[in-house]
């Protein structure tokens, strides 16, 4: 054994701790590549809970660290808030939840930035480097980088805090999911916004040691997470989340630049990275560019003029019963479900699996169609079907689906729409043409679930519902799927 | 010298760190974006490290006490709900032999939760 005193000044040494950061990366990496596959996924995640479980024991180690009681105070604080939240809330929350999450954590990192200003905001601009060995401590002057990064965390940790929070109300229908916008002046008032925080940020970085100006700029990123986020339609709430993810990121990588810690800057830089492919990824889906979705709207005002149109079309709609789809399910061969945000509200997916079960049991072949933003994030649909348990390979991706919806003898769309809209293939006009579509019109009927002829989050009418092979069942989604599935084993 | 090194030095890291996300997470399927998301969210709550590390500051007032106090509950919740909803969610995707009795169903009393109409 060594002595204690040689043992604890180890434990304490820098190098210790960064080992264990070290460690605490490894676990991060590989869990994340865990998170690559259904089977591994599971542990990848523990894996990457693991890690951040050493990283935060390395920062207890760290020379100087005290206030314990207060440290144990906010961290209980934080598991009583945060371990029921989770715990409880339902699968069909989940994108809500994830924006809370997120917005805390960028809540935390401006929060973070104002305290490292109240403490070491003396020194910004003042150059006064004091090297106290060979590292760069805190309480001695700042070099002027750590007061741009921690400046630049305050900014962005505001607007991802105030934008998500206003993701989740949009998302949990506290506010209203429709653009909520000040017409073209927006643009105006949000580069403003840009403009004023940044400008003062610039002068505290410069050496304005007032504490006003720097909780003007923390209001003013405020304001501008509000700014942008509010104009923006729910239907792109996924994509606004995602790229707040990411900005969260940044923000932490940004504050392990400004505290030297290389654990925030390697965790930070990782969900920035991810984050910002996860953005791109779903505008691609959706035919969306990422500065048109911040921009507001769909092309500016193109959603809510297209939203007005549901009565006008000139086509008839063909409504149907339980009773007939249930017939029409009984006599096919090939039944592909295609599953929406409908089905995600009406909680539906339990019902779905009965009812595609009983078609099973009849010799139906059945697979469901997953559209990569069916409901309000990638992959949501399918949380919820594994939630029902429905086998992993029925659940077939856009590019695998689509070839099969012409030996499909009925499409069954529960609760989705713009998904399935031909017109992001027929129609150069729409707001939404060139968005790849689930082709159900290619199959020989559709029976579409929906509540009422209302347009979807995209404001805009759906052709597919005048096609005359098209009958529509309205109601919400879990009774009318339970209706059918009675009716059948009826029959 | 010492003060460009050690800025360099995690530039460095910034700039790696940067690279291993895009290439770890590109390989990500479709299918399991939204626990990917909600897992890469409950990463960044590592912000909690830097509200642990002021705590460790001399001469901090009341006041920046009482906000490293919620900077370390924000962190927490991040971290801690991050985790966990990320596991019920992936717990999903884990095949099970046998349904089990749907307890879920039971909480369905909030099924008209809204007046969005199926989208």
């Amino acid at each position: 054994m060594i002595a204690l005193p040689l043992a604890t000044s180890f434990v304490q040494s820098e190098s210790f701790i960064y080992v264990l950061y070290i460690i605490a990366f490894a676990l991060f990496i590989q869990g994340l590549r865990g998170l690559s596959g259904p089977t591994t996924a599971v542990r990848g995640n523990r894996i990457a809970a693991v890690g951040m479980a050493i990283a935060v024991i390395a920062t207890f180690l760290s020379p100087g660290e005290g206030n314990w009681g207060l440290i144990a105070l906010g961290i209980a604080l934080g598991v009583a808030v945060g371990v029921p939240a989770a715990r409880q809330v339902k699968m069909t929350a989940m994108p809500q939840m994830v924006a809370l999450f997120n917005g805390v954590g960028g809540g935390a990192v401006a929060i973070i930035s104002w305290v490292e200003f109240r403490s070491l905001g003396s020194t910004y601009g003042g150059r006064t480097f004091e090297i106290a060995g060979e590292t760069i401590r805190l309480g001695g002057g700042v070099p002027t980088y750590v007061a741009i990064f921690s400046v630049f965390a305050a900014i962005v940790g505001s607007v991802s805090f105030w934008g998500s929070n206003i993701a989740f109300g949009k998302l949990q229908e506290i506010i209203p999911g429709r653009p909520i916008s000040l017409g073209p002046a927006q643009q105006i008032v949000n580069l403003v916004l840009l403009i004023l925080a940044v400008a003062a940020g610039i002068d505290l970085i410069a050496g304005a040691h007032s504490e006003a100006l720097f909780i003007g700029m923390l209001v003013v990123a405020a304001l501008l997470g509000n700014a942008v986020v509010l104009p923006i339609g729910g239907a792109d709430m996924p994509v606004v989340i995602s790229l707040l993810n990411a900005f969260t990121g940044l923000s932490a990588a940004a504050t392990g630049m400004a505290l030297n810690n290389p654990a925030l800057i390697v965790a930070g830089m990782i969900v920035g990275a991810s984050g910002s492919i996860l953005t791109n990824l779903m505008a691609v889906a959706m035919n969306r560019s990422i500065p048109s979705i911040v921009a507001g709207g769909f092309g500016g005002g193109g959603a809510v003029e297209g939203a007005e149109g549901a009565g006008d079309h000139d086509g008839t709609v063909r409504s149907t019963s339980a009773a007939d789809a249930a017939i029409q399910l009984a006599y096919a061969n090939r039944v592909v479900v295609v599953p929406g945000y409908g089905m995600a509200v009406a909680q539906a997916q339990h019902a779905v699996r009965e009812l595609t079960k009983e078609l099973e049991s009849r010799g139906v072949e059945v697979s469901y169609a997953i559209h990569p933003v069916a409901g309000r994030m990638p992959g949501h649909m399918n949380v919820l079907l594994a939630e029902a348990d429905v086998p992993y390979d029925q659940l077939k991706e856009m590019d695998d689906a689509n070839p099969e919806f012409q030996r499909t003898d009925v499409s069954l769309v529960i609760g989705a729409n713009d998904v399935t809209n031909p017109a992001a293939k027929n129609t150069p006009s729409s707001p939404i043409y060139g968005m790849p579509i689930l082709e159900v019109a290619d199959s020989r009927s559709v029976i579409v679930i929906k509540r009422s002829m209302n347009p979807g989050f995209a404001g805009i009418e759906n052709e597919l519902y005048f096609d005359p092979k098209t009958s529509m069942l309205f109601g919400d989604a879990k009774s009318a799927v339970s209706e059918i599935t009675a009716e059948l084993s009826a029959l | 010298m010492i003060l460009a090194s050690v800025l360099t030095t995690n530039l460095a890291i910034l700039v790696l760190a940067g690279f291993i996300g895009f290439v770890v997470i590109s390989k990500v399927p479709n299918t399991l974006h939204t626990p990917l998301m909600s897992g890469t969210n409950a990463i960044h709550g590592i912000v909690l490290l830097g509200g642990l590390l002021l705590f460790g500051l001399a001469g901090l007032d009341a006041f920046s006490k009482a906000l490293l106090v919620i900077a370390v509950a924000f962190g927490t919740i991040n971290v801690v709900g991050g985790f966990l909803v990320t596991d019920r969610m992936l717990d999903m995707f884990k095949s099970r032999p046998k349904p089990k009795v749907e307890e879920d169903s039971a909480g369905e009393g909030t099924s008209g939760t809204d007046g969005k109409a199926g989208s």
